[in-house]
């Protein structure tokens, strides 16, 4: 039977603790469609996104309501574009990405992703063509997202598209520099992409994924530092413990969530990813967690320390409570949507360095970081680089959303407003990285990727 | 069986459970179990347990009327299905 303390601390994570369901994420498979004719084959995509997607937006609601939880975002992924493209000669994949923006208009979803290529090995027919789509599709849509998976633990590292994606990213910042560089925020650079991935901006729906599946994303930063805060002076494996805990029931509404979900739509449910995403909200931040525990700031030294066990710790609690984990699972550490980590850069105990080290033992990467507007395309490429390598020998996803503030340098802001929030404009090293770069061809795979 | 969870917290004053009763009868909703007291002198805290499988109007539809009641009276109200609850706190 409840009790009425049970029922007490949920309202209270809702209401005091910013509780919510991130994202319901619905793949869709574009696998089937295609045509020689670019604009036939993007009213395909139009029409299948819209009609697997119909009921997305209302279902989500409808359980919102009836569980009392919010759910803040609903979105869809799709097959990686770069795939679907490559059954036509176009030299543009651009009508493809405004095919996907009606889309998400039509069915009410606040983002679309997938505007991908998976390219860590090399290039096949359709995968250049739509990374150099990606500035003017990113540049001319509202809710389109693009990933490009550069690396992987078992390919190498492919430094040809990691040169490309620099200039790429520079080139995006700048078509949207009028919308604070905003191009840039919904484009990511992975080593080790999950196909799962229920988060914005690298979501697609992967190749070995169902037709039509639900992921679902929860959040909770909010809960675990009320619990550590409530918990007082007590070690750290106890904190350690207290986060587990929470994990555990954070989780389980995610489950529940995505069983709701998965059953309205006719859809099997795939997986809960068990991510801490912060929001720019007060409350509501990773940062402030690892402050909870012990530090005058984010970023001084002892941060990676207590991320690493916040990681894990979230992964233990998390793993029971759901049938299937899945996509990223862990703490997300994007600069621009977590409140306490903007502090941290605006009182200069966050630097660029810190946050490369901060995500070798974090569910992803280097994210949404703003860089000074005249950082070179290489030392972009050289970012990613050094971002991408961490992944690949750590056998884990890492990934770069980093945005040049076009017109700006260190001391100014981006503000998108919203969950994306303000990005401090931070510095990166001066030296050039430009022979390096230029090298081109692939890092092999490390010596522990061969496993069989 | 459909279970939901009607917690109203605020200042006590006249009428509260009367209304918020009126408005579950008035929709069809069974109240199966009620637990009440006075916290610090006069902070209202309730917790009913409904049966809303045989409703007159849709869940969303109640959780706005009840909400709404708890406007007029400046109290906090949230209704929840039980499921949230049996999620969180049993393995």
């Amino acid at each position: 039977m409840l009790n009425s303390y049970d029922i007490l601390e949920t309202i209270n994570m809702i209401e005091e603790e910013h509780l919510d369901i991130r994202t319901i994420t619905m793949g869709i498979s574009l696998r089937d469609l295609a045509s020689d004719d670019i604009n036939v084959l993007a009213d395909k995509i139009y029409d299948r996104v819209t009609k697997r997607a119909e009921h997305l937006v209302k279902t989500g609601e409808d359980i919102e309501a009836e569980l009392g939880i919010p759910i803040i975002n609903k979105r869809i992924s799709v097959t990686p574009i770069s795939m679907i493209g490559a059954c036509t000669d176009a030299t543009s994949y651009v009508p493809l990405a405004k095919a996907l923006d009606r889309a998400a208009a039509t069915t009410g979803v606040n983002f679309v992703g997938g505007f991908s290529a998976l390219v860590q090995k090399g290039f096949s027919k359709g995968d250049e063509v739509l990374i150099n789509s990606i500035p003017e599709a990113l540049a001319e849509t509202e809710l389109v997202c693009s990933s490009v998976n550069v690396a992987s633990t078992k390919a190498g590292i492919n430094l040809d598209a990691i040169k490309m994606m620099g200039g790429i990213i520079r080139k995006t910042a700048e078509l949207t520099a009028d919308r604070n560089c905003i191009g840039a925020g919904k484009l990511v650079v992975f080593a080790n992409a999950v196909d799962d991935n229920p988060f914005m901006a690298g979501a697609f729906h992967g190749i070995g994924e169902p037709e039509c599946v639900i992921n679902v994303g929860v959040s909770g930063p909010g809960v675990v530092q009320a619990a550590i805060r409530r918990a007082g002076d007590c070690s750290i494996n106890e904190v350690a413990d207290i986060i587990k805990k929470t994990a555990f029931k954070i989780t389980r509404m995610g489950q529940l969530v995505g069983e709701k979900a998965g059953a309205r739509l006719g859809v099997p449910f795939g997986i809960v990813d068990l991510s801490l995403a912060p929001t720019p909200a007060v409350g509501d931040s990773v940062a402030r967690i690892l402050e909870e525990v012990g530090l005058e700031c984010c970023g001084t030294h002892g941060t990676t320390a207590i991320l690493a066990m916040l990681n894990d710790a979230v992964k233990k609690g998390g793993v029971m409570a759901s049938a299937s984990v899945g996509g990223l699972s862990g703490a997300f550490i994007p600069v621009s949507e977590d409140e306490g980590m903007i502090n941290a850069v605006r009182q200069g105990a966050l630097c660029f360095d810190k946050l490369e080290a901060m995500t070798a033992v974090c569910s992803v990467g280097l994210d949404m970081i703003a860089i000074p507007g005249d950082t070179p395309a290489e030392v972009i490429s050289a970012i990613i680089a050094d971002e991408i390598a961490i992944g690949v020998v750590n056998t884990k996803t890492t990934a770069v959303r980093v945005i040049p503030a076009i017109g700006k340098n260190v001391g100014d802001e981006l503000e998108f407003g919203g969950l994306l929030g303000s990005a401090p404009v931070m510095d990166v090293h001066k030296f050039s990285p430009a022979k390096f770069i230029n090298r081109g061809g692939r890092i092999p795979a490390p010596i522990h990727s061969l496993k069989n | 069986m459909t279970r939901a969870i009607l917690t109203v917290v605020g200042h006590d004053k006249t009428g509260v459970i009367a209304k918020f009763s009126a408005t579950l009868s008035a929709n069809n909703a069974n109240i199966l179990d009620v637990n009440q007291n006075i916290m610090n002198g006069d902070i209202f805290a309730m917790m009913m347990l409904i049966d809303v499988s045989g409703l007159s109007c849709s869940f969303k539809e109640l959780s706005a009327a009840l909400t709404e009641d708890g406007n007029a009276l400046e109290m906090s109200v949230h209704v929840m299905h039980e499921d949230v609850f049996n999620a969180m706190h049993h393995v």
